[in-house]
């Protein structure tokens, strides 16, 4: 329990004092999650919903792979990642390996399929509705997908949240990937599992005060701009 | 959304892209000790580097190297440094410090090991009363160390009942798990000393000279893998193995125990 009281009473420290390190640690946390979010979302809520309004032949297999998908290990995706950018792997080259950019490729992977899934289920009760109407006014296939993106952004703003909080909690992934570099790569999740090696309990609850309140800010924030949740709206 | 994400993109690589940037991958305990943190910004002020630290176990720092992922190493696992120079992975292997293995174990010793001379003796006694025992399991240099300590003490470490728990972890994650346990462990000294979570553990055996742990510098080879920066590791080797790393290194204690020695052959 001390522990617990001492991660609180330095996280409140830390905040306080706008402690450099955390600022900086705090915002490159959110900038890879939140470029990571972008690019998943601008990929999985158009394949969600194509994939609601579209028939064909193996369909229910797409589904179901995305489906189980949600569940990619974080840990397995920054494996591969890492073996994929390594200079000794394909795209070395690039040389990305233990950079922001090869943490937000790796995130992308683990949040898009997440992001798809939930955008899928959700637009899929909606297509059943709209369908009907839709169809009689001859919308083409992208007016179909514009309406229904727009009328359900209510829940894709769920399944967008859903992601970020995948994205900013994760640690498997981009610790592989990232490397964990001071000053380059080091992020609030990745900083909380070094500080707990480092047996300093009350630094690393801290932190993770800290990514906490981070996440339900940002919530809130989100909520409090798309007006959800107010009287006469839904 | 394309201009975005491009206005993205290029924020990202922004922050990746900075000059004179050296990695290094470096064992946990170096880092763990608390050294890299007096050590890097002395670095950077003498000669501008940036070293980016990718702080892992010996034997994926070895791997991170023949990959060519970082431009230089600092470990300490002799055999293994050897190994990756013969095999052209490495232009050569520089000494640059050492510390010592010590036996970390509950205050009240159950396996009596603070009344023994030799690190045979304790490995032996350790073998015996089989009291709890938490290896790294990670194929780190410490956790090498201890496979031939098992190896001198003339046990075999595959045989081991369900008293020895490999966590494969870092040496502050094994720590942690032993000082829970209430189990023995081997550790260098420096990490142990910069250890937080000290509770009801200590220091049980220490000082034979086989418990000696000696830290090398190795740059990784420019012929195999062209984009190192074969001339970034040499400015780090010749400030690492100079008179203020030699100050800095000899200097640095924690609660009055001075924790590395430097002996780099300076000539």
């Amino acid at each position: 329990m001390g522990d617990i009281y001492d991660g609180l009473r330095s996280a409140f420290w830390l905040i306080a004092t706008l402690d450099s390190d955390l600022v900086n640690i705090t915002l490159r946390s959110l900038q890879v999650s939140l470029s990571a979010l972008v690019i998943a979302c601008a990929i999985a809520v158009p394949l969600g919903t194509w994939l609601a309004i579209r028939r064909f032949r193996h369909r229910r297999t797409v589904i179901a792979l995305l489906n189980a998908l949600m569940g990619l290990p974080p840990v397995v995706v920054g494996l591969i990642v890492y073996i994929l950018l390594s200079r000794s792997g394909p795209f070395g080259v690039l040389g990305l390996l233990f950079t922001p950019t090869a943490m937000i490729i790796a995130q992308v992977i683990i949040i898009t399929p997440l992001i798809a899934s939930i955008t899928h289920q959700a637009m899929r009760d909606l297509w059943a509705e709209y369908h009907d109407l839709l169809i009689s006014l001859n919308t083409t296939r992208g007016q179909r997908i514009k309406a229904l993106v727009w009328d359900g952004r209510r829940t894709l703003l769920t399944a967008a949240l859903a992601g970020f909080g995948r994205a900013i909690g994760e640690v498997g992934a981009i610790m592989i990937v990232g490397g964990n570099i001071d000053q380059v790569t080091r992020v609030l999740t990745t900083a909380i599992a070094l500080e707990t090696g480092k047996g300093d309990f009350g630094l690393a609850l801290g932190l993770g005060f800290v990514l906490i309140a981070l996440a339900v800010v940002i919530n809130l924030a989100i909520h409090m701009l798309s007006r959800t949740e107010r009287e006469g709206r839904w | 959304m394309i201009k975005v994400l491009a206005a993205l993109f290029v924020f990202v690589l922004g922050t990746a892209a900075q000059a004179e940037v050296l990695r290094l991958a470096v064992t946990t305990s170096f880092n763990n000790s608390g050294l890299s943190d007096v050590l890097l910004p002395a670095i950077k002020e003498d000669t501008g580097l940036d070293v980016q630290l990718l702080i892992v176990g010996t034997g994926q720092a070895l791997r991170l190297g023949e990959a060519g992922d970082v431009d230089a190493i600092l470990v300490h696992s002799k055999s293994s440094e050897e190994a990756f120079v013969a095999d052209g992975h490495g232009t050569h292997r520089r000494e640059i410090m050492y510390n010592d293995f010590v036996l970390i174990g509950p205050s009240d010793d159950p396996a009596g090991l603070r009344d023994l001379d030799t690190a045979a003796a304790a490995f032996g006694a350790l073998a015996s009363q089989k009291p709890r025992f938490v290896s790294r399991g990670d194929d780190s240099g410490t956790h090498k160390k201890e496979r031939a300590l098992w190896a001198d003490a003339g046990v075999d470490a595959d045989a081991f009942g369900d008293w020895y728990r490999a966590v494969g972890a870092g040496m502050g994650a094994s720590l942690n798990t032993a000082t829970a346990m209430g189990a023995y462990i081997l550790s260098d000294r420096a990490s142990w000393l910069n250890f937080g979570n000290k509770d009801g553990m200590a220091i049980l055996f220490a000082g034979d000279p086989i418990l000696f742990n000696q830290y090398s510098f190795l740059p990784v080879n420019p012929a195999r893998h062209s984009h190192v920066r074969n001339d970034l590791a040499q400015t780090l080797e010749a400030w690492l193995t100079g008179p203020r790393a030699q100050a800095l290194i000899d200097g640095y204690t924690i609660d009055g125990e001075t924790l590395f020695t430097f002996n780099a052959n300076t000539n």
